[in-house]
């Protein structure tokens, strides 16, 4: 099943805790169930990206690394 | 709020208040209320015709500190007063200036930047703070 993603956040090159708001920021303009694909390059955002789903509700669903680009893909709650 | 993050600014240097921004917008990101309270030399920072200027570090920043600073500016960090306004797009973030520091700094809110939401008393931030944890800078 190819994952449907709405909304993109290019956050490379952003330092902490931007990644994450610009993501907050982008998640409300998408409706509950949607995709959004994250590319940070903030070492912190895998812990973060972590801390974030489990307090807000919004669920990772795929993460991964590639060449110090991290992608996250939540859907939102 | 009982879950609120309640920061008290007091340190006007551009490294804590980009500390604390950093602080303010994460909380916002988790839906955290979060409520700002500008004292003296923070407060000066505020100031709309003064906000993007320098306001200097930390005496124990030192050169290298500069340096350092400098560089993740130029790598395109976010200033302070950005992060706060990024932090305030998410909505639950209050920012108000202490009165009492507004008498000691001969200001009018119309002199403080738009980020600063309104004037008051340390009574009502502690209202404001309920039973949330408050943290000085």
């Amino acid at each position: 099943m190819t994952l449907q993603i709405l909304q993109h956040v290019d956050a490379r090159g952003l330092s902490c805790p931007m990644p994450i708001v610009k993501t907050a920021q982008a998640i409300r303009t998408v409706a509950s169930g949607a995709l959004i694909e994250v590319l940070a390059t903030d070492p912190g955002s895998v812990k973060d990206f972590g801390a974030w789903s489990r307090t807000t509700g919004h669920e990772l669903i795929e993460q991964s690394a590639d060449g110090g680009v991290f992608r996250f893909v939540l859907r939102r709650k | 709020m009982d879950d609120s993050l309640n920061l008290v600014l007091f340190s006007g240097t551009d490294d804590k208040l980009q500390a604390a921004a950093v602080l303010a917008a994460g909380a916002a990101a988790l839906g955290k209320p979060v409520n700002v309270f500008l004292q003296y030399w923070a407060l000066d920072a505020f100031r709309a015709d003064r906000i993007g200027a320098d306001h200097g570090l930390a005496p124990e920043a030192g050169a290298t500190g500069r340096a350092a600073v400098d560089g993740l500016r130029a790598a395109g960090q976010a200033s302070w007063a950005e992060t706060l306004r990024q932090a305030k797009e998410l909505g639950g973030v209050d920012i108000e200036a202490c009165s009492l520091s507004m008498d000691l700094l001969h200001l009018d809110q119309s002199d403080l930047d738009p980020l600063v939401d309104g004037v008051e008393g340390v009574t009502a931030f502690y209202l404001n703070a309920g039973a949330g944890q408050v943290v000085f800078i």
